[in-house]
């Protein structure tokens, strides 16, 4: 149901404002869920809104799948253009129950069959039991599953989401995941989720857009993204991290835990409501909690031992810190161990190393 | 046969009307609107015009009428304002004269206040606000000023001095008891609505101007015969009687 | 019985004053929410006006602009026959001016706490900014509505200077409850005055009760 080579987007904008400058000049392949990260005040909501055509005054070009929505004189207003907005504070009409906040959408998507219908969009998001609830009466994670309902009902063409989940705490987080990241297949539209949460990237994208100072420094596949190289260290508070595509196997429910395989490596996570045998799941993983063995350890609590082939060294001279690329299966797991204990080790390009990682770095929130 | 009759019928009808019934609209000072409006109801007993009285302060009747109020004849509480219209566009030239002379009285809500003649009351009147329509836009108040002054009784009122806006206006505060003593007009001192709230006393003419009150034709009504004849009936001896009785003075 | 005349006079001006400014003012409030333009205190000031002058002053200027002489007062004449000064529609006009900063104010108010998010929604939804307005914006901006209407009809129900100076005391035309209140006591006949006076207190108290109670209904409703 998805195009299998994406959307086209172009953007050409310029924006001088007082403190900061938005500066596009790019065009941007969108297939899925496509993330939009960046530091606060970088730009990412500028973006968007230029994108939805609700800044002005941003000049430059936006065009959409072979369609202008600006370009020179011409400026396709807001209400006219198929793009889907989902804003952060959600923004639901506050006169009209749940029902009433999706008719509106539906009633002004235009004639003919709908692509994405009532009833398909009330079950993938799950609202039956609030059409006829308040507004006021909503939780923000209802608020939120209600307006990408009612922005969905539109039918759009692109889907902007402007950190939806930035008010939800980390289960509500976590029960929402699925149900954002199956939008594109299932009703065939390409999504832009904009976030400045490391987590939310790695569980809904595949593909991520870096933005810093209102400029693209990134563009790529999220795991690349995620993994310091691409970074170039310019994000503060960020840290490196691994992303770990992994299926459900075996629940083992007296010890809370779950037996997840990674490509044949087995990993025991801690268990958590609604996971059942067969989920993909994918797992996040902080630089700082791994470490590395050349021996297979004994002894040690540390269940989860996997073990792989080291690709790539980064020294810090100016740290005590260096960071350790391991291959494990195809996938890159990144270690953040000490310049000493990479001497000690004697770890050198080639070597086969175990990762070792603890079940209990898989039980922080976003993990 | 028929057809002979109805037309006599038609013609009898005809005549029995007098075709020549008409409107006026007509701007009264607002301290003879009690007065008028009797004067109105005789007049259209006797005839077959129509009369609508508007009320309303001289000064602002005669703003009004200079901006294009539709009046068709205009009664005034002095002479000057109608002697401006009679030499401007707007008044009929020749045809201003006096219909009633006000008076005044001396008027409290306290009978013990209201001696034999006003001079007497005013020595020994009470302490306290004394009365008075503002001079400056009120003919009665001017004239009230005038016969303090002719009985040495204005500088020594000064102080206690409080200006009513209008003669209707210093009548309230009278009647209401919310100033011991006040000059108002005579027709209001003896409206029998009031006998009870208020006693008064004449003030005699000879201390001050006449208070003539002028009646002029506008141009608005140069050609409305109800408004000619208004201000005739003004001048007919039963609307004298009546003047007269109400506490107007006759020229 | 005195005469009601002048409460239904009152009641019609109150009324059409109103809606004409419902219609005139809800554009130029919406405008002055949500304009950048250099002029906008120009024009807020400008409003604002008719609160600060005296009711008599505007009236008497009213007189002088609008008259048969002059170029508005002639060019209404050769439309409608009539002079505009001394009748209920220069009534009219001269309300919908004065009560001007009662209906503005209270919707630009309103408009402004709701501020452009729902209409920015609204405008991703497919609706253009006309729609908008209406599905959106009215609705939840309608205590602001229902402020300003009540303001402005209160507000020229007991206007007094200005249809003094330009109404002319017209019965049938421009003697509104107000001026015939202002005569019988002029003319001393307090019983008159009492008895009007206690019409409108209580006709006004039960207008205002009734809008009041409503609108603590439509609070409560949901959607």
């Amino acid at each position: 149901m998805s195009a299998s080579n994406g959307k086209k987007l172009t953007i050409q904008s310029r924006i001088d404002y007082a403190d900061f400058s938005l500066d596009i000049d790019n065009e941007l392949q969108l297939k899925g869920v496509t993330g939009l990260f960046g530091p606060s005040g970088g730009g990412k909501s500028t973006l968007l809104r230029v994108i939805a055509g609700l800044n002005q005054n941003a000049g430059g070009q936006v065009s959409f799948a072979e369609t202008d929505w600006q370009k020179e004189s011409l400026f396709v207003p807001a209400h006219k253009r198929q793009v889907g907005y989902v804003f952060q504070d959600a923004r639901l009409f506050e006169h009209l129950s749940v029902a009433g906040n999706l008719r509106f959408a539906l009633d002004r998507s235009g004639p003919g069959e709908k692509n994405n219908s009532f009833d398909d969009v009330v079950d993938a998001l799950d609202l039956h039991s609030l059409l006829n609830r308040g507004v006021a009466e909503l939780s923000g994670g209802e608020r939120q599953r209600v307006a990408i309902a009612r922005t969905m009902l539109s039918q759009p063409e692109l889907l902007l989401l402007d950190e939806p989940l930035a008010a939800l705490d980390a289960d509500r987080k976590r029960e929402i995941y699925p149900t954002i990241a199956a939008l594109p297949d299932r009703f065939g539209v390409p999504i832009i989720f904009v976030s400045h949460a490391v987590d939310e990237m790695a569980q809904l994208t595949e593909s991520v857009v870096v933005l810093e100072a209102g400029r693209i420094v990134a563009e790529a596949s999220t795991e690349k993204i995620l993994s310091r190289d691409s970074l170039h260290g310019s994000i503060q508070a960020f840290e490196a991290m691994s992303v770990l595509d992994v299926t459900v196997v075996e629940q083992l429910e007296s010890l809370h835990l779950v037996r997840v395989d990674h490509r044949g490596q087995s990993l025991t996570i801690p268990s958590h409501a609604g996971v059942q045998n067969g989920a993909a799941l994918r797992l996040l993983v902080r630089a700082g909690d791994v470490v590395l063995a050349t021996e297979k350890p004994q002894g040690l609590s540390v269940r989860n031992i996997l073990s792989g082939t080291i690709i790539d060294i980064d020294l810090n001279p100016d740290s005590a810190f260096a960071v350790v690329s391991v291959d494990v299966d195809g996938t890159v797991i990144n270690a953040q161990i000490t310049n000493q204990a990479v001497q000690a080790l004697n770890l050198q390009l080639g070597k086969n190393v175990y990762v070792l990682l603890k079940t209990a770095s898989f039980d922080r929130p976003g993990a | 046969m028929t057809k002979l009759t109805s037309r006599l019928c038609c013609l009898l009808c005809v005549l029995s009307q007098n075709v020549n019934a008409e409107e006026a609209l007509i701007a009264v000072a607002t301290n003879f609107f009690n007065s008028a409006k009797q004067i109105e109801s005789s007049f259209e007993r006797s005839t077959q015009h129509q009369v609508t009285l508007v009320s309303g302060s001289t000064g602002k009747l005669y703003a009004q009428i200079r901006h294009g109020a539709p009046f068709d004849a205009f009664l005034a509480a002095d002479q000057e304002r109608p002697r401006l219209l009679e030499g401007s566009p707007f008044g009929v030239g020749n045809s201003r004269f006096t219909f009633a002379i006000g008076q005044l009285a001396l008027a409290s809500a306290r009978p013990e206040h209201i001696k034999a003649d006003a001079q007497e009351s005013l020595r020994q009147r009470p302490n306290g606000p004394f009365a008075v329509a503002n001079p400056a836009l009120a003919p009665y108040g001017a004239a009230s000023r005038e016969a303090l002054q002719s009985l040495q009784q204005w500088s020594a009122l000064e102080g206690d001095i409080v200006l009513g806006e209008s003669v209707g206006q210093t009548f309230a505060m009278v009647a209401t008891g919310n100033v011991q003593f006040g000059i108002v007009a005579l027709s209001q001192a003896m409206n029998p609505v009031h006998s009870n709230a208020v006693s008064y006393v004449r003030i005699s003419t000879l201390l001050h101007e006449s208070i003539r009150q002028d009646a002029v034709l506008l141009s608005h009504g140069k050609d409305n015969l109800a408004a000619r004849e208004f201000l005739k009936f003004l001048r007919a001896e039963v609307t004298q009687a009546l003047l007269l009785d109400s506490g107007y003075g006759v020229e | 019985m005195p005469d009601l005349a002048p409460l239904w006079l009152s009641l019609a001006l109150a009324g059409v004053t109103t809606v004409v400014l419902l219609i005139l003012g809800t554009p130029l409030a919406w405008w002055l929410a949500h304009t950048s333009s250099r002029i906008r205190p120009v024009i807020e000031a400008v409003t604002a006006l008719p609160l600060v002058l005296p009711p008599t002053v505007l009236g008497f200027y009213f007189l002088i602009i609008l008259g048969p002489g002059t170029t508005i007062g002639n060019f209404w004449v050769q439309v409608t026959g009539d002079a505009l000064t001394f009748s209920f529609s220069g009534l009219v006009v001269a309300s919908v001016v004065y009560s001007l900063p009662f209906m503005v104010q209270p919707l630009q108010s309103a408009f402004e706490s709701m501020g452009r998010a729902p209409l920015e929604a609204a405008a991703t939804l497919r609706a253009s900014p006309l729609d908008a307005f209406f599905s959106v914006a009215v609705p939840l901006s309608r205590h602001g509505f229902v402020t300003a209407a009540v303001l402005t009809f209160a507000h020229t129900i007991g206007e007094f200077g200005v249809v003094l100076m330009v109404g002319g005391n017209i019965p049938g035309k421009t003697r509104v409850i107000s001026i015939a209140i202002y005569e019988h006591v002029e003319t001393l006949n307090y019983a008159a005055a009492h008895w009007l006076s206690a019409v409108l207190l209580v006709f006004a108290f039960t207008v205002l009760f009734l809008v009041y109670a409503l609108k603590c209904r439509l609070a409560i409703r949901v959607g």
